[in-house]
């Protein structure tokens, strides 16, 4: 290992300012500074800091982001030999390499697209390259279908990273989820290929589906007056839809890693569920005869991405809101919005998308009213005393 | 009346090498320095030059903007050196004691019997105002304000800090008379924060002070907090700060009539070898009392306070003004291979992402690496858990960052100063320079509002 520090002590002269290698200067700070956490310490201000940084507050989220995407790589199998008719002969191993085939590819495009360019602003900007693509690169992947082009995936990464994200300056300051962004873009680029029945489930070299097969989400049979779908599949997760969403299961223990670490908002996530819950209710409540309004309300929770949407995109620290009581508005609002769009809007098949990103808008307007709050309270306050 | 205030947001770093309530007179200081950079904001004006001869109690250097308000020599000497930094900015002056301590004279009087212009005056020539400290800002009070109360905080709850009853329990009497000086400052009242644990201590019984306790962790025993909870400070409003160190030579001030600026301060941190209480004086030098206290394995770093707020020093460097404590913690100035991935059983962290989180109850060695890069905000909700007060410090921050000063002023920039918000910058993730940022806040709002 010493060897591996004087490799990159010896070469630092290289990449630094009027250095031969000064090009390579942001991505020689990020692997040095992967490896091994700096030497320098405080200046000023506090002579002791926490030993947390951005780098474990992000792994930690990539760590919780792990049950669900190891559940997305089996669900793809499952669900590809399911199509075929062919579970009983495919082994747990079978599904598990199939899947692995199929979304491991869809994570190396992500980051490779996402970092590089990640690498060239920094660089540019003469900043260290910053952690919070570790988390969206992670993200993208698990809200795709599992059929979604490599292309597609490249060139929805890249708008995210440089529209969502770099114009506004870089990890901190964008306004919306950059990984919601990123899907939104291929939602409303690509609409054919990312939506329908065919794109959850990787069907190559199947000729013909099983009988009865139709491959459709729950939620979108749902949405066609069909809720008889499988309650206990549907919480464990082997139903199709985007490659991390399914299973519930995962995602709670996500979800438990998250809260218990403190980096992830309980606020949030349990606000949006109780939005989720209450417009769920609403809905119930209006007496109307379609089958989709009379979904039992909890049941809500078990279909589409609003469990991943709430846990993992709607908590984003940055473009969700940032105060304490703001937290439990954006969170509530964004739980009504995403079944309200979910269920009465036909032209979108999944309302959490939506409603993160519309909310994303609308969180600084919610802290701003929070912090203004803070204002009077506190000018109430030396009025009493005076 | 007395009030009990529960607070529950803040944090205790449980940082090793706490000092063992054991009293031992620290080798006598070869020399005595007085650091005009100790007081925010002042311009100082020499009044001495090098070889002058002080008494204890004579002039060393003033306020520019305030001549009334001088800082004196605490012994009788020689004038050593007068060290100067960049733009020949003085950085302190060096006066080394003579063996037979020669006396200024002042009045010996109960202060209860004389005036609020007398009290005032001899507090002035006596060189003890600068101990009384004005918020807003944390700056030099200014002699011809009257201020609403004056605070005083009877415990210190940042890491390491000495025990107050122990190292006042031998100055009631002082204590008692620095008080009764105060009292005669202002029309309002004098208040004393104390924690429950002190309900028998010496603070609890003083007279003519209204007590209130504060119960929590630290900052709890930060006056600024203490402040914000009984009587906050809006736009207009001034009250007084003074520790109680500068209480207790005020008293004895009018008790002896003459300055007697004796001190105990804690000798602490997880590089100590027998972290205990020494007693010195005013602006001592740390050489003699440093050189075979500490451990020397590692590379040491030496700060005159505490690990949050107190300034780094050389081990030849001296005593802070306001300082009770000296700290001595591992520069921890080295590489560590994936430290930011490993499980941390050994880390204390104010987060839930390290295995020390399941020991609540051991004290770690703690140093003075940044443990990662500096990042731009992200995280949410990290600041507010460590400062007790309806403050909302990110949004402060950003007012600062922006230099908006009406956002400043209802965000409540009158309220904090540097100390008040040092637990976010030591827990922030993003390593941001809270303290810094502040102070630049502070420092707009002096050139802009006044």
């Amino acid at each position: 290992m010493k060897a591996l520090r004087n490799f990159f002590e010896k070469t630092k002269p290289y990449v630094g300012k009027g250095g031969k290698y000064h090009w390579l200067h942001s991505t020689h700070d990020a692997f040095f500074t992967f490896l091994f956490v700096p030497k320098t310490t405080s200046g000023s201000g506090t002579h002791i800091h926490d030993y947390i940084d951005m780098k474990r507050t992000m792994s930690i989220v990539v760590l919780a982001l792990v049950p669900a995407l190891l559940f997305g790589i089996y669900n793809a199998g499952y669900q590809h030999f399911g199509a075929l008719g062919q579970l009983a002969s495919a082994s747990f191993t079978d599904r598990f390499v199939f899947g692995l085939l199929k979304v491991m590819p869809i994570i190396l495009v992500s980051y490779a697209v996402g970092l590089g360019i990640e690498f060239i602003f920094a660089q540019f900007r003469g900043h260290e390259v910053n952690e919070g693509f570790l988390v969206t690169g992670m993200l993208i992947p698990l809200v795709m279908p599992v059929t979604t082009p490599l292309w597609m995936i490249a060139v929805s990464t890249a708008f995210s990273v440089i529209f969502c994200k770099e114009v506004f300056g870089g990890t901190g300051m964008n306004v919306w989820n950059p990984a919601l962004v990123a899907r939104a873009f291929l939602f409303f680029a690509y609409p054919a290929q990312i939506s329908g029945d065919a794109v959850w489930i990787s069907a190559e070299g199947v000729e013909k589906m099983a009988d009865g097969f139709t491959g459709a989400t729950p939620m979108a049979k749902a949405a066609m007056g069909d809720t008889g779908f499988d309650l206990w599949n549907a919480f464990i997760g082997l139903i199709p839809g985007s490659i991390g969403e399914t299973s519930k299961i995962a995602i709670l223990i996500g979800a438990l890693i998250l809260v218990i670490t403190g980096i992830g908002s309980w606020r949030i996530m349990l606000s949006m569920v109780l939005g989720g819950l209450f417009m769920g209710i609403l809905l119930n409540l209006s007496g109307s005869d379609n089958i989709y309004l009379a979904l039992p309300f909890w049941q809500h929770l078990l279909i589409g991405g609003f469990l991943f949407g709430a846990v993992f995109m709607a908590t984003d620290p940055v473009s969700a809101a940032q105060t304490t009581k703001g937290k439990w508005i954006y969170g509530f609002l964004t739980g009504v919005l995403a079944i309200l769009i979910r269920v009465v809007n036909p032209a979108y098949p999944e309302g959490t998308m939506m409603a993160i990103l519309l909310m994303n808008t609308f969180a600084p307007l919610i802290d701003y009213w929070v912090v203004q709050g803070n204002i009077t309270r506190r000018l109430k306050r030396a009025g009493v005393k005076a | 009346m007395s009030k009990h205030f529960k607070l529950k947001r803040g944090l205790d770093i449980r940082l090793k090498g706490a000092a063992e309530p054991l009293l031992k007179d620290a080798p006598a200081p070869r020399t005595i320095a007085l650091k005009p950079t100790d007081f925010f904001g002042l311009t100082p004006k020499l009044s001495v030059k090098a070889d002058t001869r002080v008494k204890a109690g004579d002039a060393l250097f003033f306020d520019k903007y305030h001549p009334e308000i001088i800082f004196t020599s605490p012994v009788s000497g020689t004038v050593n050196a007068i060290n100067r930094g960049e733009r020949r900015k003085i950085l302190e002056v060096v006066v080394e004691p003579d063996r037979e301590q020669e006396f200024r004279t002042f009045t010996a009087a109960d202060p209860l019997t004389l005036t609020r212009e007398e009290i005032k005056k001899q507090i002035l020539a006596s060189g003890l105002w600068p101990f009384v400290k004005q918020r807003p800002y944390g700056i030099l009070a200014r002699p011809e304000d009257t201020p609403g109360h004056i605070f005083i905080s009877g415990f210190d709850s940042s890491p390491l800090a000495p025990d107050y009853e122990f190292i006042f329990k031998d100055d009631r009497e002082a204590l008692q008379q620095g008080i009764n000086a105060l009292s005669k400052l202002t029309d309002g009242s004098v208040y004393v924060g104390l924690s429950p644990a002190q309900k028998n201590g010496i603070f609890a019984s003083l007279n003519n002070v209204v007590i209130n306790t504060f119960e929590g962790p630290h900052p709890a025993g930060n006056v600024g907090v203490q402040i914000h909870h009984v009587s906050p400070v809006f736009k207009g409003d001034v009250v007084w700060t003074v520790s109680p160190q500068g209480v207790v030579y005020m008293g004895r001030l009018f008790r002896e009539g003459r300055l007697n600026l004796s001190k105990i301060i804690a000798l602490t941190g997880p590089e100590v070898k027998k972290p205990h209480y020494y007693k010195t004086i005013q602006g001592a030098e740390l050489t003699d009392l440093l050189s075979n206290t500490t451990k020397k394995e590692n590379h040491e770093r030496v700060i005159s306070g505490n690990v949050l707020t107190g300034t780094k020093t050389d081990p030849d460097d001296h005593l802070g003004f306001f300082d009770q404590m000296v700290t001595v913690i591992p520069e921890g100035d080295d590489y560590e291979l994936l430290g930011w991935a490993l499980p941390g059983n050994d880390k204390f962290s104010a987060s839930n992402t390290f295995l020390s989180r399941l020991f609540p109850k051991k004290e770690y060695v703690l140093n003075a690496n940044l443990h990662g890069g500096e990042r731009a905000f992200v995280m949410t909700g990290q600041y507010e858990k460590f400062l007790p007060m309806d403050i909302l410090p990110v949004y402060l921050l950003k007012a600062v960052i922006t230099n908006d000063i009406d956002r400043m002023e209802q965000l409540g920039i009158y309220e904090v100063v540097e100390e008040d918000l040092a637990l976010c910058e030591y827990a922030d993730t993003s390593k941001i320079k809270v303290q810094q940022i502040l102070r630049e806040g502070i420092h707009a709002m002096i050139k802009e509002v006044g």
